[in-house]
């Protein structure tokens, strides 16, 4: 309980996109330069509509600019996207978030909804085909011909189906839909699955967690939401384990679930704001994300479990309120 | 000859802060003596409650100890009075009054005061009569608290109660609690005071227990003040009778000096919102309180003088001193090497709950505990609250100071009070950890007493309401009663001339006048909210309503619990 040293939301957000570098390395590693372009091309966006949308707002910018949140949503949303996207996929995501997801609220702290998740609930919607298109893992992709891909939307000399697959979660998803177990799926797509769960994601889930527990460590977190929001998605694994054939390990470690127990969730302006809140509001996103993994249309349900349980964060810190010292 | 335990706290508070202590500086020589300056601006409102009223002229002498201002005698002398929550004030040197006058006083808000002052003569002449106690042990408890009414003592920790109120008993109480926490950062003069007056704090805490019939007295005290808390150990191992005093170490962590929170600290219980430590058969008083009790009884002297510390990057040195109540702030900064900055400011009291004042020519009084001269801290614009909930987890009050803030600024103050803006005791942790710089306690302060404005305006309006509709029914009724006193006149008047009026029909008018008076008085009677503005009223429906909701969903509630018992109960008469 040391508190000496007050903090500031640049030391938060600093201590955030530090936090997010071993995952974007286990990324790289595993999937090439393409998530590197892809937070180039957010970064420089988001920066661009902040300081356009300050202007247009009458505020002032420098302060606005150093506090880094801006800086995080792009990062957040760029995580999210396909490592393999073209650069206005990137941009119309980032600009759409921090313009109406962000700005037109009223700027940071006033936000309901998650910036990151608004831009990429948009894309998923609009341009379901370039969101569902993923480089498979260990692929030769060089970081030329990433850029030429971000840049004009082609591989040259390179035929891009060969390249590409869906993800482990979207695989499970289709397959086990059509009736194929899961050693089925494993014998028919091998590079799906890794040690435990999907192959490269284990390791880039993995390496977010450690992120997140530093930053729980670092105190720039609470431990409730992360928390709260595992257990929630262990449990609801559990309860269908046998029949699903996905254990609540397979579930931990795939898609985005490490990235937003620690990163997404986490964001407080749009969690709720008490302890037991932040509890309630966390199982909340991983109840929903794993009822859409399993029974809905989208292969992960993160972004809709968070942007839905925003909705519900005002109610939850109304009916959560701590007893005040001495009340009964 | 004892060997005294130093007790462990046995419970902890919510939230809190571990700040740097810088209480090294002031604790490394001992307390200073007195300075006698040429002027004592000596403040009529030092304390909670009524202000007194000057007893001396422009041109009188007057002698150290002797009382120069008070409330009107006939007020006193009532027994009951001994309740007033006021504090006589002494004069705090000898020498002649030159003048009183309006002075502003060191306070958050800018507020003039009348003063007395005093232009010392240096020989700093006690009053005769003020010598010390022979007996104390045979005065009764009656006169015990006289001594105190009579030697203006207030508490010194920092609200400045009157003490005297604090030692009338109305309930039975079983714990003195002793608040020698002192947890604000720079501040000492509580632990160097104790380090070389114990026998005399550990004598005044007895006269309390004595004068309110406690078996049981808990020092609270933090655990960074080893030689202080030796000291206690000391005297206590020394003292006669004092079995029932402990000393209880508790943990260094800012707030641990607020009131309830040492109670929870020591004890294990909450104070219940809205309710005293008395209700929990608790008191508190502050060390430096006992220490000027037993002065007072021991040795007659009124509370004339305290000691304050004096502190801060901005002097050559730093130490604990006396302090002739009414010395200019100035005088004993300039006894520790003070040159006055501009990038320096001056705080009464400590950094996290002291007031900033604006310069350093204002009088100490009983409740300045420090004098602390810091570099201005860098003015950063605050940014949007971002709900990070840092706030909330060192609330001491275990408030959710986030969203207090959000309506203070929407101006919500029903929904701020539902989200009980009134446990908030402005300790100022929320303010020191938000990562947003948002100025959190202004806030709540300017709710606060918004809040007591309109309360103060709906009185005031309830109050000139009553006294015009009692003079519509005062109208009403002198109407009436002439109209009686008409009829009656008329009536005598008939029978003078002769025409027969029989008795009955007087009778019977002055039965029928009577009833129309009291028909009259029903009819004045209106609801006490019928002439208060549009808004008000619409205000007071919405409280209303809300109230009706929440009985009726109580009421549900309950419905639904008995239904359900008849219905288990039925369940189990079937299968039984």
């Amino acid at each position: 309980m040391d508190n000496i040293t007050p903090s500031s939301i640049t030391r938060v957000m600093l201590n955030v996109i530090m936090a997010l570098i071993p995952g974007i390395i286990a990324y790289v590693i595993f999937f090439g330069w393409g998530i590197v372009l892809n937070i180039i091309v957010a970064v420089i966006t988001a920066i661009a509509t902040e300081v356009f949308m300050l202007q247009l707002r009458n505020r002032p910018i420098k302060p606005f600019i150093m506090d880094g949140s801006a800086v995080v949503t792009a990062i957040l949303l760029a995580l999210a996207l396909p490592t393999l996207a073209p650069w206005w996929l990137t941009f119309i995501g980032v600009a759409f978030a921090i313009i109406v997801g962000k700005h037109l609220y009223g700027g940071l702290g006033y936000n309901p909804f998650n910036p990151a998740m608004i831009g990429y609930a948009l894309l998923l919607i609009s341009f379901p085909l370039e969101m569902t298109v993923w480089l498979q893992p260990d692929n030769s992709l060089s970081f030329a011909q990433n850029l030429n891909y971000v840049l004009h939307s082609t591989l040259s000399n390179v035929d891009i189906d060969t390249m590409t697959m869906a993800t482990t979660l979207d695989t499970v998803k289709t397959q086990s839909g059509l009736g194929y177990s899961i050693t089925a799926i494993q014998a028919n797509y091998p590079l799906v699955f890794g040690q435990f769960a999907g192959k490269g994601w284990e390791w880039i889930n993995l390496m977010f967690l450690f992120g997140g527990l530093w930053l729980i460590f670092r105190r720039v977190i609470s431990w409730h939401i992360p928390t709260a929001f595992l257990i929630s998605i262990a449990v609801m694994s559990l309860l269908f384990y046998p029949s699903t054939e996905t254990s609540p390990l397979f579930h931990l470690f795939s898609g985005a679930t490490m990235l937003c127990a620690f990163f997404i969730a986490t964001d407080p302006v749009t969690a709720a704001t008490s302890p037991r809140g932040r509890l309630i509001y966390a199982a909340g996103i991983g109840i929903i994300a794993y009822i859409i993994r399993m029974w809905g249309g989208y292969p992960d349900g993160i972004a809709f479990g968070v942007l839905l349980m925003n909705m519900a964060a005002p109610t939850i810190d109304y009916y959560t309120r701590p007893k005040a010292f001495g009340e009964s | 000859m004892r060997d005294t335990k130093i007790q462990k706290a046995i419970s902890h508070f919510h939230g809190g802060l571990k700040l740097v202590e810088h209480k090294e500086q002031s604790m490394q020589s001992g307390i200073a003596a007195a300075i006698i300056p040429k002027k004592l601006i000596v403040p009529l409102q030092q304390h909670i409650g009524r202000p007194v009223a000057p007893i001396v002229k422009v041109g009188d002498k007057v002698f150290k100890g002797q009382c120069i201002a008070n409330i009107a005698n006939d007020e006193t002398s009532d027994n009951k009075n001994k309740q007033i929550i006021t504090a006589a004030i002494h004069a705090p040197s000898s020498g002649e009054v030159v003048a009183i006058e309006m002075h502003s006083l060191p306070s958050a808000i800018t507020q003039l005061t009348n003063c007395i002052v005093i232009e010392t003569d240096g020989e700093d002449r006690w009053l005769e009569s003020i010598k010390p106690i022979n007996n104390p042990n045979d005065i009764s408890k009656e006169e015990l608290r006289d001594i105190i009414l009579d030697a203006g003592i207030v508490g010194l920790g920092g609200a400045g109660f009157p003490t005297h109120v604090k030692l009338v008993q109305e309930k039975k109480l079983h714990t003195l609690i002793i608040n020698a926490a002192e947890c604000e950062p720079y501040i000492t003069c509580d632990a160097a005071l104790i380090k070389e007056q114990a026998p005399r704090i550990i004598q005044g805490i007895q006269f309390i227990l004595h004068t309110l019939n406690i078996e049981k007295c808990l020092i609270g005290i933090e655990d960074n003040k080893p030689q202080a808390i030796n000291a206690l150990k000391l005297a206590l191992d020394n003292a006669i009778e004092a079995d029932t005093i402990q000393i209880v170490q508790v943990p260094t962590r800012y707030p641990a000096g607020g009131e309830k929170q040492l109670i929870k600290t020591l004890t294990g219980n909450e104070v219940p919102l809205h309710k005293h430590p008395h209700d929990l058969g608790l008191v508190c008083h502050n060390v430096a309180t006992a220490y000027a009790i037993a002065v007072a009884i021991l040795e007659g002297k009124p509370l004339i003088e305290r000691v304050v510390t004096v502190t801060g990057d901005g002097l050559k040195h730093s130490t604990n001193m006396r302090v002739l109540l009414g010395t200019s702030m100035h005088d004993i900064l300039d006894v520790c090497g003070y040159t006055e900055s501009p990038e320096q400011e001056i705080i009464m009291g400590g950094p996290m709950m002291g007031v900033h004042l604006d310069s350093a020519h204002y009088p100490v009084i009983k409740t300045t505990n420090c004098v602390l001269v810091k570099n201005k801290a860098t003015i950063v614009e605050p940014l949007p609250c971002i709900r990070c909930g840092e706030c909330a987890r060192v609330c001491p009050a275990n408030l959710l100071p986030q969203q207090l803030y959000w309506y203070a600024r929407a101006k919500d103050f029903d929904h701020i009070q539902d989200y009980q803006l009134f446990s908030c005791i402005e300790c100022g942790c929320c303010d020191y950890v938000c990562p947003s710089n948002i100025p959190l306690v202004q806030f709540y302060r300017h709710a606060k007493t918004e809040i007591w404005v309109q309360e103060a305006e709906k009185k005031k309006s309830d109050h000139a309401r009553e006294r015009h509709e009692h003079r519509q029914a005062r109208l009403e009724r002198k109407k009436q009663e002439d109209a009686e006193r008409k009829a009656i006149k008329k009536a005598l008047l008939n029978k003078k001339q002769g025409i027969e009026t029989s008795e009955q029909d007087t009778k019977k008018a002055a039965i029928e006048a009577a009833l129309n008076r009291v028909k009259a008085k029903q009819t004045t009677v209106a609801k006490n909210t019928s002439n208060l503005t549009e808004e008000q009223q619409r205000k007071i429906k919405e409280v209303d309503r809300r109230r009706e909701d929440k009985t009726q969903k109580d009421k549900n509630q309950k419905d639904k619990i008995q239904k359900d018992r008849v219905h288990q109960d039925k369940v189990d008469k079937d299968h039984g």
